[in-house]
C-alpha cells in the first residue's frame, strides 16, 4: 500500500474527520452502502426483504435517494434483461407492445409506477442500444441496466418509501448491492442515484466524494465513455467501464482507482459472481463486513448488518484501506483480484 | 486498582432493551441517575444493534454494560462512569472522554478515544485508523493492533499498542507518549523513536495493570514521541504539557 504523507492542509482536514468520518453537519454520516451475498436457500428466497431492511437502517445516512441492484433469475443466452425507468411513469403495456415488435418480448414485470423489468429476445448490448434508439417513440425512458442477471431499481426519495414502491421484499436473488444517498456533489435526482451500471451485469455503489471527477470525466469522454449527469460517482463507474473495456479484470480496474481517483470512497461493485469492495487509502469512509454460514455482507455501518439473521454470531471485520476484496460464489479473496 | 478487579457484580443491574426502549430514553435515564438517590447504579443495555451514541454524556459513577455491538460515539464525553461494551464499537468510541473508563471487549472502528482529555479506554481487540487522534490527556490501551495514523496530532496522554501499528504513527505529534510492542509500519511526520527509560517502563507497567493486561513484558515495548520540529516548542515550556 502506498500512502503519501498528507500535506499540512489535508492533515488539518483529517483532524476534523474523527468528529464524523463523513462531513458535518450530519453526525450520522453521509451516504450508505450495503451488499449481501446469500449462502443459503432461505436467505436467497428473502434477499429483497433483507436488502430493504438493511437500506432502512441507513436511511439517516442517505435520506434523499435509494437504489439497488439485485442479481437473480439469469436468462438464457440469446435473451437480455433490461431495467427501465420512466420518470413520469409510462404506459407499460404500450412499451411492451413496441419492444415486442422491435426485439421480441419474453416477459415484463412492472414494479411500482416508474420501474419495469423486461426480458427480451436479443443480446443485452444490442437490446440496450435498440431501446435507446426507440427513446423518442417510447416517451422519456431510461435504461438503468442491461445484462442477463442484474436488475436495477433506484429513485429519489426516502429509502423506506423506495423499498415499498418497487416491492423490494418480493424479490429473491443470489446477491445484491444497494445505496442510500445524501447528495453532496450533484443534485438530488434519480439520474444521480446509485447503483450506476458499469457494463453488462456490473454496477457500482459509492460512499464518499471524488475531487477530480470533472477532469476525469473529460478524459473518459475522450475515450468514448458517455455520461448522463454531473455526478462524481458516475465518473467512477465510467472509469471502471473504461478499464474493463480495455481488458483489465475487475481487480485490476479497482486497483487502478487507487492511482487515478482523488477523493474519499468506499466502493462496492456488483458482478454476476458476487461483489467486490475497495476503500480509499485514507479510509475516511466507513465499511464493515460480516459473514455467517448463511450470508456474507458489507455495509457502511454494523447496524445495517444487525438486521440480518444470526448477525449476533457473525464474524465481523473492517476491510483494510487500499485493498481490493472480492466475494465470488462462496470465497472471499483478498487482494488477489476477482475470481 | 485494575479494571479487572473493579468489575462489580451486575446481577441486579437495571436492564434496558433498545428494541423496546428508545435510545434517547435510555440516555436520559442515565443522565438523570445522579440526581436520584433511588436510581440504579448498574445498568445493562440489551440489543444495542449498532445504534449511535449509546451511553454518551454520562457524568456519574455508574456501571454500564452494553451487551452487543455499539455504533458511533459510544460512551462519548464520558465522565466518571465505567462503560463496558461486550462487542465491537463503531467510529469514535469514548471520544472526548474526560474521566472514568471505557472497555471494549471486541474491536473498535476508527477514531477510538478521539480527543479524550482524561480517563482510560481499553480495547481488547484491534482498533482501526486514527486511534487516539488529537488525544488531549486521556489514556488508550489496545491489546491488539491499530490501523494507520494512530495518535495523529495527539497533544497529551498515552497510547499503548500491544500489537502492531499501521503507517504514519504519531503524525504531527505534540506531547502525547506512544508505546508499541509490535511492528510499526511507519512513523508519521515529526514522530521519532525515543529511549524507553525506567520511568517509562514504570508508567507503562502501571497502564497495562490498569487495563488488566500482563505487565511483565513492559520492557518489550518501544517508545515514540515528538521530535518537536513541526510545532513551536520551547523546552522551557515542557512542564506545561504534563
Amino acid at each position: 500500500m502506498c500512502r503519501e504523507r498528507p500535506h499540512l492542509a489535508a492533515r488539518l482536514c483529517l483532524l476534523d474527520t474523527w468528529k464524523s468520518p463523513d462531513v458535518r453537519p450530519n453526525v450520522a454520516g453521509v451516504c450508505g452502502i450495503v451488499g449481501i451475498f446469500a449462502k443459503s436457500a432461505p436467505v436467497r428466497e428473502r434477499l429483497g426483504e433483507h436488502l430493504g431492511e438493511m437500506l432502512a437502517q441507513l436511511g439517516e445516512r442517505g435520506p434523499d435517494s435509494a437504489g439497488v441492484a439485485v442479481y437473480r433469475d439469469p436468462v438464457p443466452t440469446g435473451e437480455a434483461k433490461l431495467s427501465l425507468y420512466a420518470p413520469a411513469g409510462a404506459d407499460w403495456d404500450a412499451v411492451a407492445r413496441r419492444l415486442d415488435a422491435a426485439l421480441g418480448l419474453e416477459r415484463m414485470r412492472v414494479a411500482g409506477e416508474r420501474h419495469a423489468l423486461l426480458v427480451v429476445r436479443a443480446a443485452p448490448q444490442a437490446a440496450r442500444e435498440r431501446v435507446e434508439q426507440l427513446a423518442s417513440e417510447l416517451g422519456e425512458l431510461h435504461v438503468l441496466s442491461a445484462g442477463r442477471e442484474m436488475e436495477i431499481y433506484k429513485e429519489a426519495g426516502p429509502p423506506a418509501r423506495f423499498a415499498e414502491s418497487v416491492s423490494l421484499q418480493t424479490l429473491s436473488g443470489s446477491h445484491a448491492v444497494g445505496h442510500t444517498r445524501m447528495a453532496t456533489e450533484s443534485r438530488v435526482s434519480t439520474d444521480g442515484s446509485h447503483p450506476f451500471t458499469t457494463g453488462l451485469d456490473l454496477c457500482l455503489v459509492h460512499n464518499g466524494s471524488l475531487s477530480n471527477h470533472n477532469r476525469l470525466r473529460e478524459r473518459l469522454r475522450g475515450e468514448g465513455i458517455s455520461f448522463d449527469t454531473e455526478n462524481d460517482s458516475e465518473v467512477a463507474a465510467g472509469y471502471l467501464t473504461w478499464r474493463l473495456r480495455e481488458g483489465a479484470n475487475l481487480g485490476q480496474a479497482l486497483a487502478g482507482c487507487l492511482r487515478d481517483l482523488d477523493g474519499f470512497y468506499t466502493f462496492a461493485v456488483g458482478t454476476p459472481d458476487g461483489f467486490a469492495v475497495l476503500r480509499d487509502p485514507v479510509a475516511c469512509k466507513p465499511a464493515v463486513m460480516g459473514e455467517t454460514a448463511e450470508w456474507v455482507a458489507i455495509a457502511s455501518e454494523y447496524r445495517a448488518l444487525a438486521v440480518l439473521p444470526g448477525a449476533d454470531e457473525a464474524a465481523l471485520w473492517e476491510p483494510e484501506p487500499g485493498r481490493v476484496y472480492s466475494w465470488s460464489r462462496g470465497e472471499l479473496a483478498a487482494n488477489g483480484g476477482v475470481r | 486498582m485494575s479494571l479487572a478487579t473493579s468489575a462489580s457484580s451486575v446481577g441486579d443491574a437495571e436492564a434496558v432493551d433498545l428494541t423496546t426502549t428508545p435510545l434517547r430514553e435510555l440516555n436520559q435515564r442515565l443522565h438523570d441517575a445522579p440526581r436520584d438517590d433511588g436510581a440504579p447504579r448498574a445498568w445493562r443495555v440489551l440489543n444495542p444493534g449498532g445504534r449511535h451514541s449509546i451511553a454518551a454524556g454520562l457524568d456519574a459513577e455508574l456501571r454500564v454494560d452494553v451487551e452487543g455491538h455499539a455504533g458511533y460515539y459510544c460512551a462519548g464525553m464520558n465522565q466518571r462512569a465505567s462503560v463496558r461494551v461486550h462487542g465491537n464499537c463503531g467510529t469514535g468510541v469514548a471520544e472526548n472522554m474526560v474521566s472514568g473508563s471505557v472497555v471494549v471487549h471486541g474491536d473498535a472502528s476508527q477514531s477510538a478515544g478521539a480527543s479524550a482529555r482524561g480517563g482510560l479506554l481499553v480495547i481488547d481487540g484491534r482498533a482501526a485508523a486514527r486511534c487516539a487522534i488529537s488525544l488531549k490527556g486521556g489514556d488508550v490501551v489496545v491489546r491488539g493492533s491499530v490501523g494507520h495514523m494512530g495518535a495523529f496530532m495527539a497533544q497529551r496522554g498515552r497510547l499503548v499498542v500491544c500489537g502492531d501499528a499501521g503507517e504514519a504513527l504519531g503524525d504531527s505529534l505534540y506531547e502525547a507518549r506512544l508505546y508499541v510492542r509490535g511492528e510499526v509500519a511507519g512513523l508519521g511526520a515529526d514522530c521519532i523513536e525515543k529511549p524507553l527509560r525506567e520511568e517509562h517502563r514504570r508508567e507503562l507497567a502501571e497502564l497495562l495493570a490498569r487495563a488488566a493486561i500482563d505487565a511483565a513484558n513492559a520492557a518489550e515495548f518501544r517508545r515514540y514521541g515528538s521530535a518537536r520540529r513541526l510545532y513551536n516548542f520551547d523546552v522551557d515550556d515542557a512542564g506545561s504539557y504534563g
